[in-house]
């Protein structure tokens, strides 16, 4: 195809994502560095029977005016990313300091905001993200062995999960585990505890938003491994029985390493989607419990005082972030595609 | 084929059919509970006393006379005119799906016959873009939006999610464009046609099977979306997702709780019907991407 014709092929859908991915982009970055302006004092001299006195006051109609005609504030380089909500270079150094033990020093990291969140995040992309997998594979090995007429409508209900909207899914079980609502009560009796809440404690909270991403990534896996189990060949898997292979060895030695790429394929969706978590901890309100990175993001947009700065921050690092998970899958096809080339 | 040494043992027989039931529960049941729920009174859903009153709806007999109601739809749909939202939802799932295959069809029908270097790099920097929180994008958007007053209406909400949509709209159409052969469209140019002839008269007609799978995708994405919707449209203006996050921030009075369940069951309803649909172009778009790498 020559430059020119893809070129104009091309040009309204780059043109869509420069002007709403690649510019906002910058924007974020612009924000982050500047933050509001301060408020702008005045000096008036007070004089009464005493003699004259000097007052500050915040001059509160100067510094609207000033807010209004520059929204973006004053520029303040890197400052917003070393502060208490963000890095907290800090507060990180004096924990380091005092700490009495390693132990010690995450608990007190874990009292700042932002790295609460990075341990929520991280913590459920790395457990949410394998045990997707497994019980992907384990419904698929399971439908696989169901008669054809069955086969249907049970991929038709497994679909559910995954295709409902996230923050209604998450709705829907959150209404169930309330302490009176089925499961929530069902717990209770199980565990003989009346008091029993799954929003109480952080633990329980965190284990609830699991289990939610189980719910609803586990579909996805299970489509893409039970496509993959079709193209199982037969043949090999008779050699093996011939061989006198167990059906367990039949399935750890031909059919996973027949969908070892899907697992690739799988987890590097998974591990983007997980990333983001967000839907969730609004639909489970559980934002005291557990944050993410972008539901801190959200809190900020969504606050009292709205602070753009802060936001943007915490998206440059969350985007800094996604780079690089990202970034062992974009140098392996990098590598791919200059084989293909040579 | 059907030696002694196919056969299944029994035990395995019964353990994985007995998996394959318990997912089914799992996956299926909180739908049919809340769709059962929904036609109840909150003291039934909600149950202090028993969660089986939900089942026979003791206090909806009482307090309605029958064991069902539809006060939980007609508070949300009438009273607190869900039907706006739906109206909105529509406008701009309808409005995002439509543009994003135009400008899709054409970028990654470009990208699947150029062998060129530029766009690997293009394909590479939309697997970047769409591995990016949508929110973080969100607050980019949000300080320029409010000065240009474009914040709050649903043009710009479509064009926010049609471009966020296009990363995985690129990647989608790209694979099932290479998938079509090249033959095809270079014999339409060895006989005269210009590229986008070829295009328009070899291709559009045999792509729509790849366009119909993407445009599923593309409606998921716009329906399900929260961090954009919920961010971008003023109040008057919101689709159903940031309306029935909305029910539960300002309405958590006695009875009210049913209009968000009564308004989530009516969201949930039409992507039942995808799904009953599409059930076979949803599990073909999952794999296109995994089976050819």
């Amino acid at each position: 195809m020559k430059h020119r014709t893809f070129f104009w092929f091309i040009l309204p859908s780059l043109a869509a994502m420069i002007a709403f991915i690649a510019l906002p982009l910058v924007s974020v970055v612009i924000q982050s560095m500047h933050v509001e302006h301060e408020q702008i004092m005045s000096v008036t001299e007070n004089c009464g029977p005493f003699g004259c006195k000097e007052e500050v006051s915040v001059d509160a109609e100067a510094t609207a005016a000033l807010r209004a005609e520059s929204p973006l504030g004053r520029f303040n380089g890197l400052g917003t990313y070393f502060d208490r909500g963000h890095l907290a270079s800090q507060e990180v150094a004096t924990a380091w300091q005092e700490r009495t033990s390693l132990g010690d020093f995450f608990s007190r990291l874990y009292n700042l905001p932002l790295y609460k969140a990075i341990a929520f995040t991280l913590t459920y992309t790395f457990i949410v993200t394998p045990l997707v997998i497994m019980l992907g594979l384990a419904i698929a090995l399971g439908v696989n062995r169901l008669a054809p007429a069955l086969k249907g409508p049970t991929i038709f209900v497994s679909l559910l999960p995954m295709i409902v909207t996230p923050l209604i899914g998450s709705l829907i079980l959150f209404w169930m585990i309330d302490a009176q609502g089925i499961i929530g009560k069902s717990l209770q009796w199980i565990f003989d505890d009346p008091e029993l809440s799954l929003k109480a404690s952080p633990t329980l909270t965190w284990i609830t938003l699991m289990v939610y991403g189980v719910w609803h990534g586990a579909p996805f896996a299970f489509v893409v491994f039970y496509a993959g189990l079709q193209t199982v060949s037969s043949e090999t898997l008779e050699a093996a029985r011939i061989d006198g292979a167990t059906r367990w060895q039949q399935v750890r030695y031909v059919v996973i390493p027949h969908l070892m790429p899907l697992a690739v394929f799988v987890s590097l969706i998974q591990l983007m989607d997980n990333f983001r978590v967000f839907e969730p901890i609004i639909g489970f309100s559980a934002q005291a419990n557990a944050s993410s990175l972008s539901s801190i993001i959200f809190t900020d947009l969504r606050g009292d005082v709205i602070r753009f700065n802060s936001a943007a921050a915490t998206s440059v690092i969350t985007i800094i972030g996604v780079a690089i998970l990202l970034s062992p899958v974009l140098i392996r096809t990098w590598r791919d595609f200059k084989g293909k080339a040579v | 084929m059907s030696n002694a040494a196919l056969k299944t043992p029994r035990s395995i027989v019964y353990l994985s059919a007995g998996f394959v039931i318990f997912w089914v529960i799992i996956a299926s049941f909180p739908f049919f509970w809340t769709l059962w729920g929904s036609f109840k009174v909150q003291g039934d859903f909600f149950s202090k006393a028993d969660w089986r009153n939900a089942l026979w709806g003791t206090r909806t007999i009482v307090e309605t006379g029958g064991p069902f109601t539809g006060a939980g739809y007609h508070g949300a749909w009438v009273q607190e005119e869900f039907w706006r939202a739906a109206l909105n939802t529509f406008i701009v799932v309808f409005f995002t799906v439509v543009i994003s295959l135009t400008l899709g069809t054409l970028g990654g029908y470009a990208l699947a016959r150029s062998g060129a270097r530029y766009a690997f790099w293009l394909l590479m920097i939309a697997l970047v873009f769409r591995a990016m929180p949508h929110i973080t994008l969100v607050s980019g958007y949000m300080l320029p939006f409010f000065q240009w007053n474009l914040w709050g209406h649903l043009p710009t909400t479509i064009i926010v999610l049609v471009a966020i949509n296009q990363p995985f709209t690129l990647w989608m159409l790209h694979s099932f464009f290479l998938n079509i052969p090249k033959d095809l469209d270079e014999s339409a140019k060895v006989d005269g046609c210009t590229q986008f002839q070829a295009f328009r008269h070899v291709i559009i007609p045999v792509m729509w099977p790849g366009v119909i799978t993407t445009g599923l995708f593309s409606f998921l994405l716009a329906y399900n979306d929260f961090a954009v919707t919920s961010m971008l449209l003023s109040e008057s203006n919101r689709t159903m997702v940031p309306a029935i996050a909305g029910f539960l921030g300002s309405t958590f009075e006695e009875g009210n709780v049913m209009f968000a369940v009564a308004a989530v069951v009516s969201a949930t309803a039409p992507l039942f019907v995808l799904v009953m649909f599409f059930q076979r172009q949803i599990v073909s778009g999952l794999t296109a991407g995994a089976v050819k790498g």
